[in-house]
């Protein structure tokens, strides 16, 4: 068989419920068996992934590896997959960190263990699915399959005093922005079928489906309520703390790693191209918002006393730096946050990784009860020491790559949202660098942490892919840069295009005296005004 | 041999790697040999490429070399690539070459330290990164090595992480210098949304004929470009890190905050002397800063008694000098006296290292006195340093001080006698420090008294290489006689292009108000500033004689009749307490009250409140599906009348 032509897609999006199929018939009491399968399972999709990037052509801009079945031909949804660019690289972090999070989890999980593993397997196929699907209908189905077993990780193997609240605060926050997602996209459905005579969910065509402006701005809002809280973005942070706080760490990991960049991959793939007016008049007061997560999130991150809910508001802070990036429509800006999406995966996810090995061996997160922890676990220091500044965007390293194009490409065109995004940077290093003050350095004063075993063969086994990429993609970024830049163009390009196409209809419309509405005459002009959105 | 000038810093890095992941079970000679010797390789090659660039003609001493393409988006292109001229061939060498020294110093003091090998590893991470600074091609790269510098001096000041105060003073630096970074970013930001790069040579090129002199963005690119160096380089108002960074290993205050990384701020201005000579208000600015804090600085100096911090407001007083210097435009000369003050500033440090080593660790001038007998090498090595910072001729600071001041005096007489002042107070607090030192009575401890004695020659040798350095390192530059200053000329070229502006811009002004003033080197001015200086020097030394030496107690007697403006200056006018109760407080005390006032109970309020009311309409409802069929009679009976009602009554 031509390995070219393998639907290697469809393969990653698979292989991990073929893991759930076997787990299925294994033994539920043969726990290390159970984790050996469920790792196996994430490898051989990691490996799936990297043909995935051995085939993805860096020079091409559009969709690539395109997979097309058709699934309900009367209602036109296909099960369409396809990556650019922009999603390259999401897809890759997810499978990158699906082998980690279950050794990871090796030695945390010790009850439901079979329904923990079927639960990272089935919560893996949603997240690929939801960065591989080019159609809407498909997308809807893999963004809700995340939310159940992400929901199950929290509730059943969260922390015991507040996973109820926790998980339950996810989920309605969630369902509350996607059921009106839900609504936006059939509205999109109808109006594009109306007016075209075509009902179809495939994204790429209605991408050439121009919205009426004032049809734009509810369905934008709607697009923009889903993806905003699970960013999250400020005033839609708050479940995100509670969640993370009462997660298993490997819930955390995923949560933070993977489960955040759907929201900010949702506006870069969905809401901005589909509704480019709407995102273009958004863009002061979503600069706004990000510029208020960069700072609210880094100076609420500061007097937090429990480390993981700590790093829970560095994420807030982190994910504005995304958002902000995103919408400054440069090549540069857009770049540095897709980057960034990927940096705070690596870094944010190894830092919940490392809270929870200092959770295991104690069992508590709060700062006051560690103290010069750097002596009696001086391997564990350098990791964590290396994620700190990761975090903190040292030069160097990951973090300052993303952080530094997402601040230039923003001042280049909107300069003091950049002014006040970089005073980000100070106080990032100040809630950091406070907290592993407080955990790490000083005297050994609490007698609970004389003892503590230092990084376990395994644990390091965990951390050490993580700094690779940390180091390499600061040192050099080209690697990822360069395979996004044409998708990053495209993008750039297909909104102000688009954007200014259905400002000329608009105008068009005004002058020849019609006064219906404008998603009225849209219609009945029916053609759609702008160039295809090239394969 | 230039291209191969990317190795410089990729040596320390082995170095770094070698100690840093497989170290682990290496002797310490072993350990400290090799970081040593990869900053000592580094300091070879750099010398072999300063002889290939003598050789060179003038006016083309002037090369980039790039590895390869760093980061790469849209119009964005910065390699990773470095510039070889006379400016950071010096800064190179200085760096390399007091690095070495320190390294090998540093074998003697750390020994028996448990951190030894961490200790090794963040030296050689230190100079990697000091290295990529001066030789960056291009400002992003720099930025990468002031950062880098940044955490290393971080890591260092932090070293002995089990004390509170060492870990503070750590993230202190971290957090002022990178208030400091927001500026040098926003310049940065600034400089390539103005020329589109971020290349030096580039840049420069492009500036004059880009850009008005004199005009808002050149002005606002520098000024915040020199909100960077104000950090890095401990000035008003971001100096109060450098002080507190004398908790790290004396070593560390040697290499990092005296002889290198904060003159990085000096270098930079330095480097973007284009840029500066177009903005006479910054340069302004940058003359005015550096001469307060000149001044400043020795002030505080004067009323300290720990011996390292004495010297940590010294080094911030003559780092002032050097801004001065840059900001009256003589760019060469305050590379001159970074170059000499790299030299006498580590000795002091060094040797009070040894001093330290010598009494188990004492800081308190107060517990010493007399040690001149006990540890003569020290002593004199510390001597040396000290008559070369108070500019005592033929020392090195002297010739470096002296062309600041002349300088100056050319530009503000105002910059003068700021300068000559310090100079004033420079002299007699470091005399100060000898004469409580090594002179008059021992106040030694007794338990330290047992432990007296001199540093090793591991240690004594390199004191003995920088204090000969301090001697003779002025002789490169000598003034007035045509052809001795060697590293001016040497500079010249890489400062041509600023003092063209500079000068420019005097001749308009000049013919503006046909004001025809001699614009060249006055020689008997010059002698005269020389003599001046150097007689305040020696008054320096006199008054701090005759206040330590032959009346001791007159001191006390001094303190008591200026009780109020004694206890300002000796709490360092209680700057960092405004800081801290102005910045730190309020914002943590704010954040606190977003946290539980805005987060808990105004945000998750609404988000509790939408449940809560859910839950209480779903109770409600509850109640109408009660079950029981004589309930849903009476429902189906309202609703019929209500619908019988309408209709009638429509």
């Amino acid at each position: 068989m031509d390995l070219a032509s393998f639907p290697w897609l469809s393969f990653i999006v698979l292989v991990p419920l073929a893991g759930v199929a076997v787990l299925l018939f294994v033994d539920r009491r043969a726990h290390d068996m159970l984790r050996w399968i469920a790792l196996d399972f994430m490898l051989l999709c990691f490996l799936g992934s990297l043909f995935v990037y051995y085939y993805f052509n860096p020079n091409n801009a559009g969709m690539q590896l395109q997979e097309y079945r058709e699934w309900v031909p009367s209602w036109g949804i296909a099960y369409k997959l396809g990556i650019d660019g922009i999603s390259l690289f999401l897809v890759l972090l997810t499978t990158f960190l699906g082998p980690i999070v279950i050794l990871a989890s090796w030695k945390d999980i010790k009850v439901r263990v079979k329904e923990f593993l079927i639960s990272l397997l089935v919560l893996q196929t949603g997240m690929i699915g939801v960065f591989v699907s080019l159609d809407l209908f498909l997308f809807y189905v893999f963004w809700e399959i995340m939310l159940i077993p992400m929901y199950l990780l929290i509730g059943i193997w969260g922390n015991p005093a507040r996973r109820l609240y926790a998980a339950i605060k996810f989920v309605l926050y969630t369902v509350v922005g996607s059921l009106l997602m839900l609504v936006a996209i059939l509205v999109l459905y109808f109006m594009a079928g109306k007016s075209t005579g075509v009902y179809t969910f495939d994204l790429l065509k209605l991408y050439d489906f121009a919205v009426p402006v004032r049809a734009q701005f509810w369905m934008f809002l709607a697009f923009f309520l889903a993806f905003a809280i699970k960013v999250p973005m400020f005033p839609f942070h708050t479940w995100l703390p509670d969640a993370h706080t009462e997660a298993p760490t490997v819930g955390s990991v995923v949560l933070a790693a993977v489960m955040l960049k759907m929201g900010t991959y949702g506006f870069i793939r969905f809401a901005i191209p589909l509704f480019p007016n709407a995102a273009i008049d958004a863009i002061w007061w979503i600069s706004v918002l990000a510029v208020i997560g960069i700072i609210y999130g880094a100076w609420v991150a500061m007097v937090q006393d429990d480390v993981k809910r700590l790093v829970a508001f560095s994420s807030v802070s982190h994910l504005g730096f995304v958002m902000l990036g995103m919408f400054a429509f440069t090549t540069i800006g857009v770049q540095g946050s897709i980057l960034q999406m990927i940096n705070h995966g690596l870094s944010t996810g190894a830092l919940f990784l490392i809270v929870g090995m200092i959770y295991e061996r104690r069992h508590t997160r709060l700062i006051a009860e560690f103290g010069g922890i750097s002596k009696v676990m001086p391997l564990f220091a350098v990791f964590f020491m290396i994620f700190t500044l990761s975090s903190i965007g040292l030069p160097g390293l990951n973090g300052f790559v993303g952080e530094f194009l997402i601040l230039l490409g923003t001042f280049e065109v909107h300069p003091w949202y950049a002014v006040l995004g970089a005073s980000g940077v100070i106080f990032a290093a100040v809630y950091m660098l406070w907290m592993f003050q407080r955990v790490m350095f000083g005297e050994v004063t609490n007698p609970k942490n004389f003892n503590l075993s230092d990084l376990s063969a395994r644990e390091v086994v965990v951390l050490a892919p993580i700094v690779i990429f940390v180091v390499w993609i600061g040192v050099y970024p080209n690697t990822f840069l360069k395979p996004m830049e044409p998708s990053v163009n495209k993008f750039i390009e297909h909104v102000q295009k688009k954007r200014t196409a259905i400002i000329e209809t608009d105008k068009k419309i005004k002058l020849s005296g019609s006064d219906l509405t404008i998603a009225l005459t849209a219609q009945r002009d029916g053609r759609s005004c702008v160039k295809p959105y090239a394969q | 041999m230039i291209d191969l000038v990317w190795l410089i810093p990729v040596f320390p890095v082995i170095g770094f790697l070698i100690n840093g992941l497989i170290g682990r079970g290496f002797p310490e000679r072993v350990i400290g040999w090799i970081g040593s010797l990869s900053v000592g390789t580094s300091f070879v090659l750099a010398i072999l490429i300063f002889s290939e660039l003598l050789g060179m003609d003038a006016g083309s001493r002037s090369r980039e070399v790039v590895v390869y393409t760093w980061m790469l988006s849209g119009k964005l292109n910065v390699p990773i690539g470095f510039l070889v001229d006379p400016l950071s061939m010096v800064m190179m060498l200085v760096v390399s070459g007091v690095g070495f020294i320190i390294h090998v110093y540093s074998i003697g003091y750390m020994h028996g330290e448990l951190g030894f090998r961490r200790f090794f590893a963040y030296l050689n991470l230190f100079v990697f990164s000091m290295l990529m600074l001066v030789a960056a091609n291009n400002f992003l790269l720099m930025f990468v090595g002031w950062e880098g510098v940044g955490l290393c001096s971080y890591l260092l000041i932090g070293y002995y992480y089990e004390k509170k105060s060492a870990s503070d003073a750590g993230k202190k630096a971290f957090v002022v210098n990178r208030i400091g970074d927001f500026g040098f970013l926003l310049g940065m930001f600034l400089i390539f949304t103005t020329f589109g790069t971020f290349s030096f040579t580039e840049v420069f090129a492009a500036a004059p004929g880009k850009l008005p002199a004199g005009g808002l963005l050149i002005t606002g690119i520098t000024l915040l470009l020199f909100v960077g160096a104000t950090g890095k380089s401990a000035q008003l108002p971001l100096y109060t890190w450098l002080p507190d960074a004398m908790e790290g290993p004396t070593p560390v205050s040697a290499l990092i905050h005296a002889a290198t990384m904060v003159t990085a701020g000096v270098y930079m201005v330095s480097r973007c002397s284009v840029l500066y000579a177009m903005a006479p208000v910054s340069m302004t600015v940058v003359a005015v800063i550096g001469g307060a804090t000149a001044f400043y600085a020795a002030t505080i100096g004067i009323t300290q008694f720990d011996i390292k911090r004495v010297l940590a407001y010294s080094t911030i007083s003559q780092l002032g000098y050097m801004f001065m210097a840059c900001g009256v435009g003589a760019f060469a000369s305050g590379i001159f006296h970074l170059m000499t003050h790299a030299f006498f500033k580590a000795l002091l440090f060094l040797a009070a290292g040894s001093v330290m080593h010598a009494l188990s660790g004492e800081l308190d001038m107060r517990n010493m006195g007399a040690l001149r007998k006990k540890v003569p090498y020290t002593h004199m090595t510390y001597l040396f340093g000290t008559l070369a910072i108070a500019g005592i001729i033929p020392f090195a600071g002297f010739f470096s001080k002296d062309e600041i001041l002349f300088y100056s005096f050319e530009r503000h007489v105002g910059f003068w006698i700021l300068g000559a002042v310090a100079a004033l107070m420079t002299s007699f607090y470091m005399f100060r420090s000898v004469f409580l030192t090594f002179y008059g009575e021992s106040r030694v401890t007794p338990e330290a008294a047992r432990h007296l004695h001199e540093s090793p020659p591991i240690m004594t040798v390199p004191l003995m290489i920088l204090a000969f350095l301090s001697l003779v390192g002025g002789l490169v530059g000598i003034p007035i006689f045509e052809g001795l200053n060697r590293i001016g000329d040497f500079l010249k070229p890489v400062f041509a292009p600023a003092q063209a502006i500079i000068n420019g811009a005097a001749q308009q002004a000049h013919a503006a108000v046909s004001h025809g003033a001699e614009a060249h080197h006055n020689v008997g001015l010059e002698l005269l500033l020389m003599g001046v200086s150097l007689a305040v020097a020696i008054a320096g030394l006199l008054l701090a004689r005759r206040m330590y030496i032959t009346e001791p107690s007159r001191p006390d007697k001094i303190i008591e009749e200026w009780k109020g403006v004694h206890t300002l200056v000796y709490n360092k006018y209680w700057v960092d307490e405004l800081y801290d109760f102005l910045f730190v407080n309020s914002i943590v005390n704010f954040s606190r009250f977003l946290w539980k006032r805005f987060d808990d109970l105004v945000i998750d309020g609404i988000v509790n409140g939408v449940a809560e009311v859910t839950r209480w309409f779903g109770a409600g409802l509850r109640r109408v599906q009660s079950g029981l069929v004589k309930d849903y009679a009476l429902s189906i009976l309202f609703g019929v009348l209500l619908v019988v009602a309408y209709l009638v009554l429509r």
